[in-house]
């Protein structure tokens, strides 16, 4: 089916709609990465033979989708109209579900998901606490799309955007409508999206010739949002990068992918594919005379290459190393031609924009900070998964309304985000509102949205390590701030969790950081030392302790532990001495055990395995 | 699960066979930007880079052998080394640090006497740590040769090991 007018599309959209309205039914199941871990590609395989056993292929519609979100709880099973959900399904009940759920019209108990406070059952997805919160106007799509499937998206008026972009405004009034909007890059800084849209088309190009580029390289460790639009919803990146083109001026895109994403480039090919053969890509788009198509260019595993200029340089088959700006990208990029860069969640925002109307679109938020955000809310945290948020929503409601707080009763100690650039922040600052102003104000920044929660038995200081570890691994070595000043500031943070810190470390982190900051090439460096300025400025008092008294208070530094037996908890049943690698666990069979300090290298595997809970680290 | 494969050694094609690597050359021929590409696809099809596969792409292709091993060496994706029998990684990113993914590190090192991005000599595992596999709410995962493994410990690890280690074992019976 070609689409050559944007009435052949409304046309085929209701069409579509018309035989989805056939079925009184709809079950949805999450196939995104996090639940293929946990199997659910059994669960869907149970279901379909389930509706083909109970003679309901003509009532169900089936999906098999992207990311629901709610991934601490895979298997999701979500039916519809009722709004019935289900977690962490098993596939040998998949049968018992779709007999009492949609025949007998009732529930599973078993699979309902439970308040964890009260313990109560719920049994509609909406009254979940995690989802409840939530705005989830891009996320909200993936559980009705089956992302090789196009007609799932055109049901959803996809492409209509586009539509009305080629056909009712001219160029500057997209730009117009983005900027009346205040959408924001959503992949770190916050830079505004119609001006950066607005240098590049006014930027001259030597043929004519522009790009754009949707960053789909997703680098932050504990981040995976990006995948999870690219994955779910392909389509709406491809509607929104036609968008984007059109106001800039570009024939030409490309999609640049992590290989680590199988899942994601499967899904975007066979949509690229899609949308070329419906003519809502490639020659004279439907019939509007506007030309334009996607490469996708898949990435080799380098964090620097989240920065424009080193994405630039992978991208033309070079090592991805940063080039110093100016000249920007906007004026100067792939292949020297003027290019627009944007990431995945910013893509999808723009159809969106369009379909809702940027007043309204611009309701949602602060003053500064238009929409929503995606978040990655991982680490410490009961309800591990993707919440999207409005803008200013408070870090308390994402960790403890939406996240269920910490596990095990533990006590909350900082929330990290903006991944290796940003920084912790602590309990203190735990109702600000999430926005790029006010988490940059206090030391750390938005990024691309990953946010990992702490607890009291997480040690800062080897948390800034982590981070100085990465981020001296991820160095691309160009300049020297970054390439040596990483390194050396990873070897003073190795020296303090080693219990051979000094005094004089804490300044010297603190002179090499202003250092870096400055003199750094590119972001990765400039923002390098963020993680350590934050714990320092948050959490000195645990570095202090590394230096002066010689202990982790965390419980987490090799080096400055002593693992210890509580002889009141030990029942003395030696699985502890059984796992131990050095065998330095020794005691009667029945009576309390003990560690030899001497032998022990802290590796805490005996702790885990005791079942008593009587091992601690001290 | 389904996105990565079994990386058994049997599924490459030994490197004095260059078919692929002409097949790959042609294909990409008159693009001089899709070096990142050839060597993906040449790591799908022989294991990893070999230094003879390497003389033969700059020859064939016109590159500079510095330049590919300038790229190869540049991102993370590509390995210089054959892999071994089986591949363990072990997530590194930061929710699974926050879960002592360090641990678990510390536990492959110490059973299979290799450090990551080792192979043993016996050519029977490769130690690999990534980035981020995406799972979070695994944390910490080990995927062993395209399974994953999930809510690990110290001791599950030990576990994990022991059953490669000791019965050649497939990991399929654990707990």
């Amino acid at each position: 089916m070609r689409i050559d007018s944007p009435a052949a599309l409304d046309r085929y959209c209701e069409e579509v709609k018309e035989k989805k309205a056939k079925y009184p039914y709809r079950v949805s199941v999450c196939g995104g990465t996090g639940c293929q871990a946990f199997n659910c590609l059994e669960v869907y395989e149970a279901l379909v033979e389930s509706i083909k056993e109970n003679d309901l292929e003509e009532e169900v519609e089936l999906k098999l989708t992207g990311c629901h979100g709610f991934c601490e709880m895979g298997p999701l099973m979500y039916f519809q109209p009722m709004g019935t959900f289900y977690a962490k399904v098993d596939p040998k009940d998949v049968n018992d579900i779709v007999v009492a759920t949609i025949l007998q019209e009732g529930e599973v108990d078993k699979y309902l998901y439970r308040d964890p406070v009260s313990g109560e059952k719920i049994h509609h997805r909406e009254e979940i606490p995690f989802y409840k919160k939530q705005v989830r106007l891009l996320l909200g799509l993936n559980h009705l799309i089956r992302p090789q499937v196009i007609d799932d998206y055109i049901a959803l008026d996809g492409y209509k955007a586009l539509a009305k972009v080629l056909f009712e405004m001219t160029p500057e009034e997209v730009i117009e409508a983005v900027e009346r909007a205040g959408l924001r890059g959503r992949g770190g800084a916050g830079f505004p999206t119609a001006r950066k849209w607005r240098i590049c088309r006014e930027a001259p190009s030597p043929d004519g010739i522009k790009y754009i580029i949707c960053n789909a390289d997703e680098g932050d460790p504990g981040a995976y949002m990006d995948r999870s639009l690219l994955e779910g919803n392909p389509h709406a990146v491809i509607e929104g990068m036609a968008i984007g083109a059109y106001a800039i001026g570009a024939c030409e895109g490309y999609v640049y992918v992590r290989h680590e994403y199988p899942l994601a480039l499967r899904n975007l090919l066979v949509a690229l594919d899609q949308a070329r053969e419906m003519n809502l890509l490639g020659k004279d788009i439907m019939g509007s005379g506007f030309d334009f198509d996607i490469k996708v260019a898949v990435g080799g595993g380098a964090f620097v290459c989240g920065e424009e200029t080193a994405l630039i340089a992978s991208i033309e088959g070079k090592r991805g190393m940063p080039r110093p700006r100016p000249p920007y990208p906007a004026v100067k990029g792939l292949w020297g031609r003027p290019t627009n860069i944007n990431n995945v969640e910013t893509w999808e925002n723009v159809p969106l924009i369009i379909r809702m109307g940027p007043e309204k679109f611009a309701e949602i938020g602060t003053e500064n900070s238009k929409g929503t955000k995606i978040f990655s809310l991982v680490g410490k945290i009961n309800n591990t998964g993707l919440v999207e948020v409005p803008m200013g929503i408070t870090l308390r409601e994402i960790i403890y309304d939406i996240g269920g707080g910490i596990p095990g009763n533990k006590a909350f100690k900082a929330v990290q985000t903006g991944g290796p650039s940003g920084g912790c922040i602590p309990a203190e600052h735990l109702d600000i509102q999430v926005d790029f102003e006010s988490l940059q104000g206090i030391g750390s920044m938005m990024g691309s949205g990953g946010m990992i929660v702490m607890d009291e038995n997480t040690c800062m200081v080897d948390i800034a390590k982590y981070f100085m570890k990465f981020l001296c691994e991820e160095s691309c070595g160009k300049c020297v701030p970054c390439r040596v000043g990483t390194k050396r500031m990873l070897e003073i943070l190795t020296k303090i969790c080693d219990g051979e810190g000094t005094p004089e470390d804490l300044e010297a982190l603190e002179v090499l950081a202003a250092d870096i900051k400055a003199a750094s090439l590119c972001a990765l460096g400039g923002t390098a030392p963020n993680p350590v300025l934050t714990t320092l400025r948050y959490f000195r008092h645990e570095y202090e302790e590394h230096i002066y008294n010689k202990k982790c208070p965390a419980g987490v530094c090799p080096a400055l532990i002593t693992i210890k037996i509580d002889p009141e908890k030990c029942n003395g049943c030696g699985a502890c001495a059984k796992v131990c690698p050095v065998n330095a666990i020794s005691g009667e069979k029945k009576q309390p055990h003990v560690v030899d300090p001497e032998l022990c290298i802290r590796c805490k595997v005996c702790m885990d395995r005791c079942r008593q809970e009587a091992i601690y680290a001290e | 699960m389904e996105a990565e494969n079994c990386h058994c050694t049997q599924r490459f094609a030994p490197v004095d066979d260059l078919r692929p690597l002409e097949e790959i050359v042609e294909k990409y021929r008159g693009d001089r930007s899709a070096v990142i590409s050839i060597f993906h696809e040449l790591h799908e099809t022989y294991g990893y880079l070999d230094e003879k596969i390497m003389e033969e792409l700059a020859r064939r292709a016109g590159y500079q052998l510095s330049q590919l091993y300038g790229l190869a060496t540049f991102y993370t994706q590509f390995r210089l080394e054959p892999v071994g029998e089986h591949i363990i990684k072990i997530c590194h990113g930061t929710a699974c640090h926050v879960r002592n993914a360090q641990g678990l590190i510390d536990e492959a090192e110490r059973t299979l006497g290799i450090r990551p991005g080792q192979t043993s000599p016996d050519r029977k595992f490769t130690l690999e740590t990534v980035n981020c596999v995406g799972t979070c709410a695994l944390a910490p995962v080990v995927v062993v040769d395209g399974k994953y493994h999930g809510r690990m410990t110290p001791s599950k690890m030990q576990k994990l090991l022991k059953q490669y280690t000791e019965k050649g074992g497939t990991g399929e019976d654990e707990d």
